[in-house]
């Protein structure tokens, strides 16, 4: 099914897709805030320009963005998957606890913030091109990767990457060489081990975007970690 | 009685626009009332305006005051305090159309004056500083008076409702100008009275917020020293006399502006490589250090023949840009640039404390 759903507002554009029996076709989105917020069985493709907070509380269905998207996509989502393929907005993923997105260009500020695992679950963020300020901002668990295809020479993660992160990981396609890190966690270089994980963690993305593996494995990756699983313990009161 | 700005402070989301073109074509106002609908949901109705450039041709060389009374009376009293220091070129209701989602309606005026000579000479003062002024005379001295509006061939509109219906409200797709800006307010300290509409402007400067700055107090008292009286309390008002203080009183340049309202963490010009910026950076930020805005804003100041948009230095805020052809286009979400122009390419968001200038090309007469 395809629908235009210009000049619609947010509730009438969700009552098209709870309509929907399949899989279906958006087009002419305009900004319509909470696209498929909570969804778990649906398989939707965007166009236009979706509005803030899309796949919010997702639960399971898949959306594809063809075109930019705006702030807070994927906003505590819970699981499925949001493949964007044009640039996301800040704070994507924003304490997503499953399921993953997928960006082909580039990230707003605050990309993955808040992030964390749970249980069986383990959100996964992955920017194709550069992230902006504060990547991993408090994260606490679930993995963050950003490639830096095609950014030419701009750094690949803004200032103040990490900063109060706690949890999870970060694998960065750079020596990170020109990159500051807080105190709290360890950047590394990826060993062998790291790569394989890296590799099986960008099937998905690769397939998705068309791009072939060994590209994105020429480069080098950085892993950065937590230190300690908390860090700040001792910051106010022994906990 | 409806309680206004400056009688009750409430512990803002908020929406902003812009539209500018190089070339110096005229862009009907009807384009920027259509870059609020897709943002309709970041205002409560509490507040809408727009400012445009260019749009009084056939008055460029007088101010255009537009002010708001609450009785004939106070208009009367008005017009007579102006008569004292300047010449009224031209005097006219602002047209309006009657719209139910607009009440309340205050009086609405302008005047195209021009000081008189023989006043400036006596008091030694220039024109600008003149007009601020009298701005300031009217708006803390004369009850029921407000001047919301005070450039040359530039004009704010504001009110309390939606931005679409103010823009209807102002029938603002009778006016064309080079460059327009635009707010939905969702106020959050204040209660929501005309005067408090976005943009607030001085002289030809006007500055449209989303934010809520936590430094409004110790920005407010600095700017008192140089008789700038906030009287609103809405943090809005503020930045735009630190924009006039900053730009036309001490002569900074728009980046230099800049980098004092949402200068660089110490830590960040540590790192800058080069020790001439590092000293301008770090010599900005010790002499106007009272004039940091901290908190969460994205802004986009309006001025002749340009635009400066700028976000706080987290960038606690989302801002946009994207162009056409010669138009560059600014807002809050993409979704209000595709509204203004479906086609828009390299759009791309600015970083934190990073201004964005745009200006109408050089040689384009206004």
């Amino acid at each position: 099914m395809v629908k235009n759903v210009s000049g619609m507002d947010f509730r009438a554009v969700n009552d098209v897709i709870r309509a929907a029996s399949g899989a279906c076709e958006l087009t002419g989105c305009c900004g319509q805030r909470f696209i498929a917020a909570g969804m778990s069985d649906r398989e939707i493709i965007l166009r236009g320009t979706p509005g803030n907070a899309l796949g919010a509380y997702l639960n399971g269905a898949s959306l594809t963005v063809l075109g930019n998207a705006q702030d807070a996509v994927g906003d505590t989502m819970n699981a499925g998957r949001i493949v964007v393929h044009g640039n996301i907005g800040d704070a994507a993923g924003y304490a997503m606890r499953g399921g993953e997105i997928l960006v082909r260009g580039n990230a707003g500020y605050r990309a993955g913030i808040h992030m964390k695992a749970y249980r069986d679950k383990a959100p996964l963020l992955v920017i194709g091109g550069a992230a902006g300020s504060f990547l991993g901002e408090y994260q606490s668990g679930g993995v963050i990767v950003v490639l830096g295809l095609d950014v030419g020479e701009k750094r690949i993660v803004g200032n103040f990457p990490c900063t109060g992160m706690h949890g999870g990981k970060l694998y960065l396609r750079s020596d990170c060489a020109d990159v500051r890190f807080p105190p709290q966690v360890t950047a590394r270089p990826a060993g062998d081990g790291d790569l394989a994980e890296i590799e099986k963690i960008l099937l998905d993305y690769c397939a998705a975007f068309g791009y072939g593996m060994d590209r994105i494995m020429r480069s080098p990756f950085t892993v950065v970690t937590p230190d300690t699983a908390n860090p700040y313990q001792q910051m106010y009161v022994a906990n | 009685m409806n309680v206004k700005e400056g009688q009750v402070r409430i512990p803002s989301g908020c929406a902003i626009a812009a539209v500018l073109s190089r070339d110096g074509a005229r862009i009907s106002g009807e384009r920027i009332v259509r870059a609020m609908g897709p943002m309709h949901d970041r205002s409560n109705g509490l507040g809408g305006g727009f400012a445009g450039y260019g749009i009084y041709p056939a008055y460029k060389d007088f101010y255009a005051l537009h002010l708001f009374f609450d009785c004939r009376d106070t208009r009367k009293a008005c017009e007579a305090l102006l008569k004292e220091g300047f010449e009224i070129w031209h005097a006219e209701r602002i047209p309006t159309r009657k719209l139910p989602a607009i009440t309340d309606e205050p009086i609405i005026w302008r005047y195209f004056v021009s000081p008189m000579p023989s006043v400036l000479s006596d008091l030694q003062l220039d024109e600008a500083e003149y007009v601020v002024r009298t701005v300031m005379k009217i708006n803390t001295g004369l009850k029921g008076a407000y001047v919301f509006s005070s450039g040359k061939n530039m004009g704010a509109f504001k009110a309390v409702g939606f931005p679409e219906d103010v823009g209807a409200y102002y029938r603002l797709e009778e006016y064309a100008g080079y460059s327009w800006t635009a707010h939905g307010r969702y106020p959050t300290n204040t209660p929501g009275w005309w005067g408090g509409a976005h943009p607030f402007t001085l002289l030809d400067w006007s500055v449209v917020h989303n934010g809520e700055i936590s430094s409004y107090d110790a920005n407010r008292r600095y700017l008192e020293m140089f008789g700038y009286q906030c009287h609103l309390q809405t943090d809005t008002e503020v930045i735009t006399y630190a924009m006039d203080y900053l730009l036309r009183r001490q002569g900074l340049t728009l980046t230099e502006a800049a980098s004092v309202v949402a200068a660089p963490f110490w830590s960040t010009i540590a790192q800058k490589a080069d020790p001439a910026e590092r000293a301008a950076y770090t010599y900005l930020r010790t002499v106007f250090s009272s004039l940091l805005i901290t908190g969460p804003f994205s802004i986009v100041l309006g001025f002749t023949g340009g635009l400066m948009a700028l976000n706080d230095r987290l960038k606690l805020r989302s801002m946009v840009v994207g162009e056409k052809g010669e138009c560059v286009y600014i807002a809050s979400e993409e979704a209000a640039i595709r509204a203004m122009e479906p086609e828009a390419e390299h759009i791309w968001s600015p970083m934190g404390g990073e201004p964005v200038i745009v200006r109408v090309k050089e040689g384009v007469a206004l």
